[in-house]
């Protein structure tokens, strides 16, 4: 056969594809946990589901902050601006205004969006680690705020009575289903963004962003666009905490601790990938129960390994296990697949056109 | 004892091999030019001696040490300077503060403020001038008197006819008699072929990282070097 | 007349925001690192400050020549120990690398010293005060600050503009390859930069001790206020750190003045106006890389 000729076959065969075999067993096995999950009301007691609230909402705070940081290279440590919007919105529009909590919390979530909008404004105008503490600060100035907005309760803060009516089985099952939607809508929206063409302009924004503005993408606004998500999924995170715990208080609910937990989460669990936050969560979550008797050690061994991680596993624990990126659940990036048969020089590895962070 | 001897030296950029398997030498106080057209790794080879790109396979050695794995800073006070491509001068300092900065290892010989001065008056005159403030010309003087000021035994010329104008080439190439009058070994890697070898002992054309030519200027033809430099 | 106290007040209190925000600025300037354990490590040197002094019986200023060379050699160790792979490691790694080193330092003293306010005993320095007529006096202990930090300001830009190794730390943030064809390792610089930031920050630290009561969380506001005035005064310029801190310290104070828990909001609230309205800062360098 000739070259020319080889090459038209090899161009008739190669696909561009985007999920692999063990994608789809993965993504199946997962669909399975996910449609059982709502069962988990009539299987567990109340304990069980209240952790896993508490789980489902530190999934979906990661989530978001990965999507800033991971994949937008934006490192936030103001998140719990939003979460606090969110966990107050669902109060105040439960509470004070009267609305169903089912309908409260999309409100809260828009809430959350809203705001962040001005925000945005400020905070780009900051790079780096100085956006980093520049968010912090705004979110101690909200809070700040709010403790003075007598309606919000002060310094005291309120509580939310919005399933008060309910026999408390029912009110926990509410607020698991709640959350359980809301985790499984967060991740499900920052995964199609990623494989969306604004998922693909976000990773050469972050590689490169003046390379990526000269090929037309559109950089502060697919920034502000992933901010803004961002916020109304750290809405969504306290507005499950908020039906959780049931009060809302100033210092707790816009507490740099989120900030950490998000932080430490997605550098152990994995940077940059829609899995990583996941099985961060998970683990974080599992550390904490077990470590919950060492009082503060259980942050300065978290910490230590997060700063372990960063140094010496930048891909974090998903990186290890998933093979550095050949192994993935939620496929977000391209592959170029030739069968190997028709390459002339032999099995050659396939390039990896993928999402995955670039930590050079 | 040859001074620089590189054997068998490859480089890499990831997977691409900038050089294959080349060899070089240069006797104490010669003046060696090595030509070639873009991406024939010239620059690469200047990189490679100085320290700034790790060596996959193959020796450097320098007056009878190898120095294929020391780190970069370390060589200069073997006595190695490099006057990188695109001169590199330090936008936010002065000329003269670049020229300290050179000097920071204080090795002992003939080259200092003053005598740097001499040799480059156009640097003199431009000492106070930030680096961001300064012509190609300006930059590339003063690139080489910064060089000089840690008194090398070989020094690294990379490209310095680069986006020069010819006059200003020729003014830059004056000066290397003063250097190698005080017994300076001096490597020029130039695309510039007719100013490199007015100044060279001996020149050496590497084409797609390996030598293609050899040998005195004065027996070399101007097909030869075509011939080599082009590849045909 | 009160309120020329309170901004009095405030400028004196500028010098200690100067003080501790140099050492940020100067290793920000150096190798683009923004450090975000500089607060714990200014509270660390408070609570070093305090284990010398309560085991020794001297003086916190006295004590301060035990404290500033332990965190300077804290820093040239961190430098070498997680920055400088960080820095190798490229991305959002030092960012993170700082803030787990953050969270690690504030809660070790948390488990060693709870969370109980602690102050640096001066005696009768602590009150001491020059009257300058019958509304105005001045703090000898806050006076005593803003000297130091202002002198603390003049010596690092001394220092980097004229000694030799200042002229390698601005050689290594203009081109870190370049500086090592000087003979210079960059990462040496780095960690000699971070000794001379994070011994600043020893004595900042030091000063915070005695001024007022801290605790192991007062890091994260200090973090906050040293940031706050280096992007009030505007980045790259150390005189304008000088200038940011005095402008916060005016504004807390005032803010203050007005009502009691409004000063830290009203600090914050003008340097969002200055990011909104003057991001480049008050004072921008004029040099940009």
């Amino acid at each position: 056969m000739t070259t020319q000729a080889h090459a038209a076959v090899v161009h008739h065969h190669t696909k561009v594809r985007r999920s692999t075999r063990s994608s789809w067993i993965g993504l199946g096995i997962l669909a399975i946990v996910v449609v059982a999950s709502p069962m988990a009301p009539y299987v567990l007691n109340r304990g069980a589901q209240g952790s896993l609230v508490t789980l489902f909402s530190l999934i979906t705070m990661a989530t978001m902050w990965n999507l800033l940081a991971g994949y937008g290279g934006m490192l936030s440590v103001g998140q719990q601006a939003f979460i606090g919007i969110g966990a107050y919105g669902l109060v105040y529009l439960s509470d004070k205004v009267g609305l169903d909590p089912f309908m409260a919390v999309p409100l809260a979530v828009v809430t959350a969006g809203v705001i962040s909008v001005p925000i945005s404004f400020l905070v780009f105008r900051l790079q780096g680690g100085y956006f980093a503490i520049g968010t912090w600060v705004v979110a101690e100035v909200v809070m700040l705020v709010v403790m003075q907005i007598t309606v919000l309760g002060g310094g005291i803060g309120l509580t939310f009575t919005g399933f008060s009516g309910l026999a408390a089985g029912r009110r926990i099952a509410y607020v698991y289903w709640l959350s359980l939607a809301g985790v499984i809508i967060a991740v499900l929206v920052t995964y199609l963004i990623m494989r969306s063409r604004v998922g693909l302009g976000f990773t050469a924004i972050r590689d490169d962003a003046t390379a990526a503005a000269s090929l037309g993408v559109r950089v502060t606004q697919s920034k502000r666009f992933v901010y803004v998500v961002a916020a109304m999924g750290c809405g969504l995170a306290g507005a499950m905490i908020a039906a959780n715990t049931l009060r809302v208080q100033p210092t707790a609910m816009f507490s740099v601790n989120y900030a950490v937990f998000m932080i430490f989460i997605v550098v152990i669990g994995g940077l940059g990938t829609i899995e990583g936050p996941i099985l961060g969560a998970i683990v974080f979550f599992a550390l904490q129960q077990w470590l919950s008797g060492l009082g503060v050690w259980y942050l300065v061994i978290l910490g230590v390994v997060a700063v372990v991680i960063t140094l010496f596993l930048p891909r974090g624990l998903w990186g290890l296990i998933s093979g550095n990126g050949r192994f993935r659940l939620f496929p977000v990036g391209y592959r170029v697949v030739t069968p190997t048969a028709l390459l002339a020089t032999g099995p050659a590895p396939e390039p990896d056109a993928e999402g995955a962070p670039h930590r050079t | 004892m040859t001074f620089l001897s590189v054997t068998g030296l490859d480089v890499h950029y990831g997977d691409f091999q900038a050089i294959y398997s080349l060899d070089l030498t240069i006797a104490e106080g010669e003046t060696l030019a090595v030509i070639g057209a873009n991406g024939a790794g010239k620059s690469t080879l200047l990189k490679a001696i100085a320290g700034l790109v790790p060596v996959t396979a193959g020796d450097i050695e320098f007056d009878g040490a190898s120095i294929a794995h020391i780190a970069p800073h370390k060589r200069v006070a073997h006595g190695i300077a490099l006057t990188p491509e695109g001169r590199k001068i330090f936008p936010s300092l002065t000329v003269e503060e670049n020229l300290l900065v050179g000097g920071h290892t204080k090795r002992p010989g003939p080259w200092n403020l003053a005598s740097v001065y001499a040799a480059f008056p156009l640097v003199a005159d431009r000492k106070d001038r930030l680096g961001t403030n300064l012509s190609g010309g300006e930059q590339q003087a003063a690139a080489i008197g910064r060089a000089l000021m840690s008194n090398p035994r070989l020094l690294l010329l990379d490209e310095v006819s680069l986006g020069l104008a010819p006059v200003v080439v020729e003014q830059i190439y004056a000066a290397l008699p003063t250097i190698t009058g005080h017994g300076t070994t001096v490597l020029v890697v130039e695309q510039d072929v007719k100013q490199s070898m007015k100044v060279a002992d001996r020149v050496q054309c590497l084409l797609e990282g390996r030598t293609v030519l050899e040998g005195d200027p004065a027996d070399l033809s101007r097909e030869q070097i075509a011939t080599a430099y082009f590849g045909i | 007349m009160v309120w020329l106290n309170a901004i009095v007040q405030g400028v004196l209190l500028g010098g200690l925001y100067a003080l501790l925000a140099a050492g940020l600025s100067l290793m920000f300037g150096v190798m683009r690192i923004v450090n975000l354990a500089h607060g714990a490590l200014a509270i660390l040197a408070a609570y070093v400050g305090l284990v010398v002094v309560e085991a020794t019986g001297v003086s916190p200023f006295l004590a301060m020549a035990v404290v500033v060379p332990i965190m300077a050699g804290v820093g040239y160790a961190l430098q070498w120990g997680i920055f400088n792979r960080a820095l190798a490691q490229g991305g959002l790694a030092p960012l993170l690398a700082a803030f787990g080193l953050s969270v690690v330092i504030t809660q070790l003293l948390q488990a060693k010293f709870t969370a109980d306010s602690r102050s640096l005993p001066t005696g009768d320095l602590a009150t001491a005060s020059i009257q300058i007529n019958g509304d105005l006096s001045i703090g000898v202990l806050p006076l005593i600050t803003f000297v130091v930090g202002v002198l603390a300001i003049l010596g690092l830009q001394a220092f980097i503009s004229k000694a030799p190794l200042g002229r390698a730390m601005r050689a290594a943030s203009d081109d870190p390859d370049t500086v090592k064809l000087m003979g210079i390792d960059n990462r040496q610089v780095y960690a000699l930069s971070t000794a001379i930031a994070i011994g600043m920050v020893g004595v900042a630290g030091m000063f915070l001790g005695i001024r007022g009561n801290f605790d192991p969380y007062y890091g994260q506001a200090m973090l906050i206020f040293a940031f706050e005035a280096v992007i009030i005064g505007g980045l790259g310029s150390l005189w304008g750190t000088l200038i940011g801190g005095m402008v916060l310290g005016v504004a807390q104070s005032l803010g203050s003045q007005f009502n009691p828990s409004y000063g830290i909001l009203i600090g914050h609230l003008v340097f969002l106006a200055i990011l909104a309205f003057r991001p480049t800062g008050l004072l921008p360098k004029a040099v940009t890389t």
